[in-house]
């Protein structure tokens, strides 16, 4: 059918032409940074606070432990009473007062140190001073029961086990992480375009119903072909919409991040943890990342994630389709909105759940065949090895679904399309695929 | 005459009900024929199996000499009565689209629509968009796009909808027009008077069957009632008045005259002939008007639908 080019054509252009869908493509990457931006700098002004917090250690055992760091002072009392501290301290507009009592024994003195603040204290900062307390207490007890700290320090071993595959290729506890990452990734990717881009198709597909254009159009071309090309030329305005917005996020960040100085990492907590291991770890990180990736079967990933991605979209899409084929406006179709979300939902959770639980167990493999949640579940297994006869199966099953899908939809739309200012229900639906 | 359509026992069945029930019609080359129906008989289903839209269950419809193919699409023309147009593209855009889907070439569509828009002066409306057009204008441009690929058969459910009277005695010409050219032209209508104007032929189809089939004239001439229109001029109408009523079924008449005079419907039995009628009525008078009552098609459609 050489129609098919044609159609495509006219639903790309339309798309693309349209003014709210160019709007949302240059402005949507502008309020993601803007947010983002947003985001970075009120975190870094929440850092620039300074907290002082008042210490009353009548215990006098901890004298040394408190060093004032740029974010947090400490205003060592003496010679108070506690009454007297708690006033001073809410006048003085002081975060917080830290009271540790003179006791008989370690024990007691444990139960009864006590911070004393305005409101409920950060949670980040009580465990860092929790934290710093018992490392003390705990030193000060082995040196009770006759251990000193040098001997403590020579006792301990770090063990990192290497880890190998019985092929005996190194692996390490930093590749399980990757590899869930880049399924992770993958799969949420398909998750989040399949929402935005579908409704987009079930759109289109009921504009030639509202318009009742559909009538000149069917007489022309086949009901097939008509769907066929709607569902790939809006694929393709989402594509291209979606790397519009990549490339621009891209360049806008490196863009925001240079002018304002902001620095990306200052927005995620977790780059504080790394921050903190930067000890000698660094290096054997960085090397396990590096050879993680190397092991990683690249070109296999590549080529799976792109015929999943496609497959997956274009299963979804038409599912999309034969609502939008079933209703005549975009307010009936709420009733069937419902099955299309809920194997995509499940694809998303088993494959989080049960994949990264276990790769390979019985779950994850029905998973990674049934054609509405193998796109997400197989994208995350492949990181961890799957027969290559496997993979090809289960796409083999995905693009069969997607015709078997565009076939149904196409019945249902040679009838539901004829079908003006009346409500379908399922029975209906399924009477017309007798037609 | 050589059929350009011929529809052999063509069935249709949606579910439980029945859309058409062994519906056959044949239609001539260069003739206009009338597809008459109340709402929901089944004509739109008819004219949909003719457009391949939808599959008869059974029966056969041949085109020009050959079953009914996929790729016979480009030889017809249909203008539903369903209709509309994608609203945000523009009217050159969307026309040259619809074009090339019955399979011109762009350069040709381009051509013949340049010829079409010039011909009904819609030349300056190419970039405007649909939505910003008024229904008549809106049809115009469907008129012009079911046209263009030049179709042996053209179909029109109710064409003249949301035309001003004006612009759709221009359709009725271009219509008529396309016939004389050598077009074929199958006319679903509710407006009986153009069918009246138009048609050659009609076929009746009443609850999924077809109860009426022939050409108008024929079916006319079936339909004829020995009805007459007269106007009498006499010295006492009261009693002339009783005399007709006594020999015949009389009926009021009212029609334009300039004489004051009886006017009556008469219905004329089979035995007596028209000039035995013509020769009493003159001895009742002077006889100003006299017409045999052509039955229009709006009557022999209620009649028809009713004695069904």
């Amino acid at each position: 059918m050489n129609h098919l080019p044609l159609i495509i054509k006219r639903e790309y252009l339309t798309k693309v032409r349209n003014k709210s869908f160019i709007v949302m493509t240059f402005l949507s990457p502008f309020i993601f940074v803007g947010i983002f931006a947003l985001v970075a700098y009120l975190s870094s002004l929440n850092n620039d606070t300074v907290r002082i917090i008042s210490v009353m250690d009548e215990s006098g055992l901890f004298a040394d432990e408190f060093n004032s760091s740029p974010h947090m002072q400490y205003k060592m009392l003496h010679n108070v009473s506690l009454e007297e501290a708690k006033k001073e301290a809410e006048t003085n507009e002081i975060y917080g007062l830290l009271y540790i009592p003179k006791t008989g024994n370690l024990e007691d003195l444990s139960r009864k140190i006590t911070f004393y603040s305005e409101d409920s204290p950060s949670l980040t900062m009580m465990s860092d001073i929790n934290n710093m307390l018992e490392a003390k207490v705990n030193t000060l007890k082995l040196k009770e029961a006759g251990i000193d700290s040098e001997t403590i320090k020579n006792l301990h071993i770090d063990i990192s086990a290497n880890q190998e595959t019985f092929k005996g290729k190194e692996t390490s506890k930093l590749g399980s992480g990757l590899k869930l990452a880049f399924g992770g990734a993958a799969g949420y990717l398909l998750f989040m375009f399949i929402i935005i881009y579908g409704n987009m198709i079930m759109r289109s597909v009921i504009e030639e119903k509202t318009s009742r254009v559909i009538e000149v159009i069917i007489s022309s071309v086949k009901p097939r072909v008509l769907l066929l090309g709607k569902i790939f030329g809006t694929t393709l305005a989402g594509i291209t919409q979606f790397l519009i917005w990549v490339i621009l996020i891209l360049v806008l960040m490196t863009v925001v991040t240079s002018i304002f100085g902001i620095d990306p990492a200052a927005a995620s907590p977790s780059q504080q943890i790394l921050e903190n291991s930067v000890d000698g770890g660094t290096q054997r990180i960085l090397h396990d990342v590096m050879l993680e990736i190397n092991n990683l079967p690249i070109a296999n990933l590549i080529v799976m994630f792109i015929l999943f991605f496609v497959g997956g979209y274009l299963l979804y899409a038409s599912l999309y389709a034969s609502v939008g084929a079933a209703v005549d406006s975009e307010t009936d179709t709420q009733q069937f909105m419902m099955p299309i979300l809920m194997p995509l939902i499940l694809a998303v959770y088993v494959g989080f759940f049960t994949v990264m639980d276990n790769p390979h167990g019985t779950v994850s493999q029905v998973f990674s065949y049934i054609p509405f949640t193998s796109p997400v579940v197989m994208l995350m297994r492949i990181p961890f090895g799957v027969p290559i006869w496997q993979q090809i199966l289960s796409v083999v099953i995905l693009f069969g679904s997607f015709v078997g899908m565009v076939w149904f939809a196409a019945k249902i739309y040679r009838v539901g399309i004829l079908m003006y200012g009346k409500k379908p229900t399922y029975k209906e639906i399924f009477k017309w695929l007798k037609y | 005459m050589e059929k350009l359509l011929v529809v052999n026992n063509v069935s249709k069945v949606y579910g439980d009900y029945k859309a058409l029930n062994n519906v056959s019609i044949e239609v001539e080359k260069g003739s206009i024929f009338g597809l008459l129906g109340p709402n929901g008989a089944g004509k739109t289903t008819l004219i949909r199996i003719i457009n391949q839209i939808t599959m008869p269950d059974t029966g056969s419809v041949i085109l020009d000499g050959e079953p009914l193919q996929p790729h016979h699409i480009k030889y017809i023309g249909y203008l539903p009565e369903e209709r509309g147009l994608y609203k945000t593209m523009k009217v050159g855009e969307q026309a040259l689209y619809l074009a090339q889907l019955k399979g011109l070439s762009k350069q040709e569509a381009k051509e013949r629509l340049k010829y079409w828009f010039d011909r009904l002066e819609i030349g300056d409306w190419w970039d405007k968009k649909i939505q910003e057009l008024s229904k008549g204008m809106a049809q115009k441009i469907q008129f012009v796009v079911t046209v263009l690929h030049k179709p042996k058969l053209l179909i029109f459910d109710e064409p003249f909808s949301g035309f001003d009277p004006i612009n759709a005695n221009l359709i009725k010409d271009e219509i008529l027009k396309l016939r004389d050219e050598g077009a074929t032209v199958i006319f679903s209508t509710h407006r009986m008077e153009s069918v009246e104007e138009m048609c050659d032929h009609i076929a009746l189809i009443h609850k999924s069957n077809k109860i009426l089939d022939g050409k108008l004239l024929d079916i006319k001439r079936q339909y004829r009632s020995n009805m007459f229109e007269i106007g009498l001029i006499t010295p006492n109408h009261a009693a002339t008045s009783a005399l007709l009523k006594d020999r015949f079924q009389i009926f009021p008449a009212t029609f334009k005259s300039i004489n004051d005079e009886l006017q009556y419907k008469v219905k004329v039995p089979d035995s007596v002939s028209t000039n035995d009628f013509v020769n009493y009525l003159i001895s009742l008078g002077q006889l100003t008007h006299f017409v045999e009552v052509i039955p229009t098609v709006s009557d022999i459609f209620i009649e028809t639908i009713q004695k069904n």
